[in-house]
């Protein structure tokens, strides 16, 4: 059932160029860069220090199978305690170090260099992502689901929140994570050089479906982002008369946002424009027809514990409200 | 008072011993024994079934997580058993375990008839076995807690998780809590009391110094997260909002009272297992330990510096950057005490004559693990890696090398060392060594791969991952790795079976080690010495070998003009720092009053799960008539103190 899960993580994985989706070490831009150079550093220097001591221990256990007279003697520990000391200093050399470093690379990527120019609000919730995105003024708000959509090359602010329990906001290709916190607001920010999907991810244990509490950020050229502003700041693309629509107003509209129509729920996601997602269910499955009949199918099956009942549709019901959908551009 | 010159026949002055110290046979006597090393072993056992436990459900979680997306458990199951197995190993093996080793060992070790309070400490068995027993009472309803060991708030909140999971956590840690608390207090007062004439401070088995440091950090710690866990059941049940939002609570001062009690925990889960490889690894060097007080030293200053580190656990949680640097670089600092014991360890073995036995080869091959663990632990400690690092399976190798490598290594090494001294017999050493390759090669196949999955983002806690991670195989090592390791623990209960049918009689000092638990006979008689030990050094049984001084300790035979306090239940009390004997202590008989005090604990816990206000009721004034009883005043001669010396 889950077998198109694969396909939709390769599309990530060949996107987010390497061979893990979640993978930090080989991170970039002004964040994730510094904290990827740092991981390698402390990885040399902890692979050094076990194969030093691997060493010692090895040589110290050779030498100690010497010896045939095992009587109990006075030994003058001057010597070894002077190499106690030599092996503490070392080590304490490179603690500091390594404390040394970590504070830069902290400085370095609290702020970033220039002002931001974009703020998103992202809200946690058992178990998906609701992404605000501020106008100049109020009217110009709108909110999307499960997906960031930035430009490239511009430092986001990200406003963290939390609607229930606490949850992580984490994309590991751009920086570590923060965690939203109910009745706080954790702030952070990430930045993008390199056009492309980089998968998020929960990382905060928040309950039954943490293990599916995915996200997309789709970092975009400037003008391909003006443009999917431009279109997400449009009413939804509905025609009345499909029958689509007015299943989705009696079975989904409760939940379910479209704007642009009646339906104005706010317990699940917004769903304005809906096929310009790469994924549904929070990085669940690829937003595909297929997957979208089999999702409002098998809910719990696919999800268990999600918010989102078993709606138990007729077939035709089914695939009419997926196309309806699917045609939310 | 006998004091001088004692011209009885030893096996008069044994016999009249005996019938002084002994329990009667039978249901009380089994039920009301105060004896240190029954109840040792009791612990041990205990514990040990714990960890049986724990590793069970790890199992059956490997199985889960042994390729993507298996079906083999439900979200909710695998989230209860990720609970259960953490709380599990963290609190009922873990330390009761280390408990276990210091009861069993610490009145031989200083010369002692028993602990400061040997009620005392039977209470604190019972209440451990009780709560055990209690925090997994809802296990077989499919209501175990559920929220992890760390049970953050608003997750574990009545809102979130309606059941009885988080109150049966809750409760059950607030009634585990005392017993850690009473038997920390009992090792203390032990320590500044009971031991044997001439065991000054700088003379004490570093065992004795890394279970001291614990139990007053456990003083100092325990009760955060007591208070914490009876926040959260009030927020839970009665309405308070010391954690709930809604009501104006922070859920992170849930994290503070956690970690402020967690992370000097983990540091007394390891401490007093140090203080095992501490002692015994010298053994099989055929020396002492170099820069013994170096490494008593770095006991101390761990735990020390431990108790300012608790925020590391909440690099994420969007605290301001400076706090969280200061942090970030006393984590770093707790290396150093580190590198002192590892270093003096290998220094050991370096100068050292080594006879490879297994007990060896499980500290030897610790060291290593130790080494991994610490270099992990050395990566987390740096806040922003630690961003990236923090819930990912990075971190569940390191804490499981911490735990495993620096806590049921030493343990199993351990329990090869002593168990002569426990059972008279010696554990079969080629089967042991099997044990330790089994355990070894599983350990490192099961967890060295974390750190790989970890680095690829793998987060902890979910219950399955998908194939595109590209973790699937790297998976599929880890649970092979984990039966293997289960295997090697089967290995190990195999030979404790063997060994005690038919293994090979131990004598008093089996391995020829230098401390006073060895001068005795294996087992120890119930007094454990039938004439309390005057110590001159560090290392009483190799003084004439060493020779480093003039004086001789008084040990057995030899000491037959020394104290013998056989005129009623008695053993001698010292002055703190200098072990100058100032006072025989009476100590009591055996009672069946701790067991049924721990007994109205379970029922007055059952009582507050269910909200039975009756059974609450009732189990209270229950627990005041035992207390009551407890506490009477004894007869004014029963108390009364010799001075013998001014």
């Amino acid at each position: 059932m889950r077998s198109a899960v694969p396909l939709g993580f390769a599309a990530f994985s060949l996107a987010g160029c390497s061979s893990s989706p979640l993978g930090y070490l080989d991170a970039t831009g002004p964040v994730g860069g510094p904290i990827a150079r740092l991981g390698w550093g402390l990885i040399a220097i902890s692979a050094g220090v076990c194969i030093v001591v691997g060493i010692l221990l090895v040589i110290a256990l050779w030498r100690g199978q010497r010896h045939a007279d095992l009587e109990i003697k006075t030994v003058d520990d001057t010597a070894a305690i002077r190499w106690i000391g030599v092996g503490v200093a070392i080590s304490t050399v490179f603690l500091i170090g390594a404390a040394v470093w970590t504070l830069v690379t902290v400085r370095q990527i609290r702020q970033p260099a220039s002002a931001t120019a974009l703020s998103l609000d992202v809200t946690g919730q058992d178990w998906w992502w609701a992404v605000k995105y501020r106008g100049a003024d109020p009217a110009q708000d709108f909110t999307t689901a499960n997906q960031l959509v930035i430009p490239v090359d511009v430092p986001v602010q990200i406003n963290l929140r939390s609607r229930d329990v606490i949850h992580s906001f984490w994309v590991p290709k751009l920086g570590g994570k923060m965690d939203m916190i109910p009745s706080r607001t954790n702030v952070t920010w990430l930045q993008a050089d390199k056009i492309g999907d980089y998968r998020g991810q929960c990382g905060e244990f928040c309950g039954l479906d943490h293990a599916f509490m995915a996200f997309d950020v789709r970092v975009l050229s400037k003008p391909d982002y003006a443009a999917w502003l431009d279109r997400q700041l449009l009413p939804a693309a509905v025609s009345a008369g499909e029958p689509g629509f007015k299943t989705f107003m009696v079975r989904c509209a409760v939940c379910h946002t479209i704007r642009g129509t009646p339906a104005g729920g706010i317990l699940g996601p917004d769903l304005s424009h809906f096929a310009e997602r790469e994924t549904i269910a929070a990085g669940l499955l690829p937003n595909t027809p297929d997957n979208l009949v089999n999702w409002i199918n098998n809910t719990q099956t696919l999800k268990p514990g999600a918010k989102m009942p078993e709606l138990h549709m007729l077939a035709a019901e089914t695939r009419d409200v997926a196309a309806f959908l699917e045609g939310l551009k | 008072m006998t004091i001088g010159v004692d011209q009885r026949a030893a096996a008069d002055t044994r016999q009249t011993l005996l019938d002084i110290w002994e329990t009667e046979p039978g249901l009380y006597g089994w039920l009301a024994t105060v004896d240190h090393k029954t109840i040792g072993i009791r612990y041990l056992c205990t514990a040990f079934f714990f960890l049986i436990i724990g590793g069970v459900e790890a199992l059956v979680m490997r199985v889960q997580l042994a390729q993507p997306d298996l079906k083999v458990l439900s979200p909710d199951a695998y989230n209860q058993l990720f609970s259960m197995h953490g709380t599990t190993m963290m609190f009922l093996y873990a330390l009761p375990m280390l408990s276990g080793f210091s009861n069993y060992l610490w009145p031989l070790m200083l010369g002692s008839r028993d602990m400061a309070f040997p009620r005392l400490n039977a209470l604190s068995y019972w209440v451990f076995l009780f709560a055990g027993i209690f925090l997994y009472v809802s296990f077989p309803l499919g209501q175990a807690p559920n929220a992890g060991w760390f049970s953050y708030v608003p997750n574990a909140s009545l809102a979130y998780d309606p059941g009885i999971n988080m109150d049966v956590f809750a409760l059950g840690l607030i009634f585990l809590g005392i017993s850690t608390v009473v038997g920390s207090a009992n090792f203390i007062v032990t320590l500044l009391r009971c031991r044997a004439p001439g065991m000054s401070v700088n003379r004490l088995p570093i065992l004795v110094w890394g279970t001291l440091t614990a139990s007053v950090a456990n003083l100092l710690a325990v009760p955060a997260v007591s208070l914490a866990c009876a926040m959260l059941w009030l927020d839970r049940r009665y309405g308070t909002h010391f954690f709930e939002v809604t009501g104006g609570g922070q859920p992170l001062l849930w994290q503070h009272l956690f970690w402020v009690f967690g992370h000097p925990w983990v540091y007394a889960l390891v401490l007093p297992a140090m203080g095992i490889v501490s002692d015994a690894l010298p053994v099989f060097c055929r020396r002492t330990l170099v820069g013994y007080t170096l490494v008593a030293i770095s006991t101390v200053s761990t735990m020390v510096l431990g108790f300012g580190v608790w925020v590391h656990h909440m690099f994420a949680t969007g605290l301001p950057v400076m706090s969280l640097s200061f942090f970030s670089a006393a984590s770093f600092v707790i290396a150093i005490p580190s590198a002192i014991a590892m270093f003096a360890w290998i220094a050991t073995i370096w100068t050292g004559k080594l006879q490879v036995t297994t007990p060896f080869l499980f500290f030897a091959g610790f060291i290593m693990l130790f080494v991994i663990g610490g270099v992990s632990g050395f990566m987390t400690a740096s806040v922003a890696l630690d961003w990236q690092l923090t819930d990912t399976y990075f971190i569940v190798a390191h804490l499981h090398y911490v735990l495993l490598g620096i806590n049921v290594f030493p343990v199993i090494g351990g329990l090869h060392f002593w168990f002569p001294k426990m059972s008279g017999r010696i554990l079969d050493d080629r089967l042991g060594k099997w044990t330790f390759w089994t355990m070894f090669v599983g350990f490192n196949a099961a967890f060295f791969p974390m750190h790989i999955t970890g680095l690829m983002g793998l987060p902890r806690r979910i219950y399955t991952y998908p194939a595109a991670m590209g973790v699937g195989w790297l998976n599929l090592v880890s649970t092979i790795g984990a039966f293997v390791f289960a295997v090697g623990v089967l290995l190990f209960l195999i030979n404790v079976a063997k060994s005690l049918r038919a293994g090979q009689a131990a004598g008093n000092n089996p391995w020829d080690a230098p401390t006073l638990e060895w001068a005795t006979t294996s087992p120890p008689p119930v007094y454990n010495f039938a004439t309390i030990p005057q110590v001159a050094s560090r290392y009483p049984l190799w003084e004439d070998r060493l020779n480093e001084g003039e004086d001789r300790s008084v040990i057995g035979e030899a000491a037959r003009d020394g104290m013998v306090l056989d005129r009623d239940k008695e053993t001698i009390g010292v002055t703190p720092l200098d072990a100058e004997p100032n006072v025989v202590l009476k100590m009591p008989g055996d009672s069946v009053l701790p067991f049924l005090l721990s007994v109205g604990m379970l029922v007055l816990s059952f009582g507050l799960l269910l909200q039975a206000i009756w059974l609450v009721a009732a189990a209270a004034v229950c627990e005041f008539v035992l207390l009551a009883l407890w506490l009477a005043p004894m007869p004014h001669d029963a108390v009364e103190k010799v001075e013998i010396y001014d």
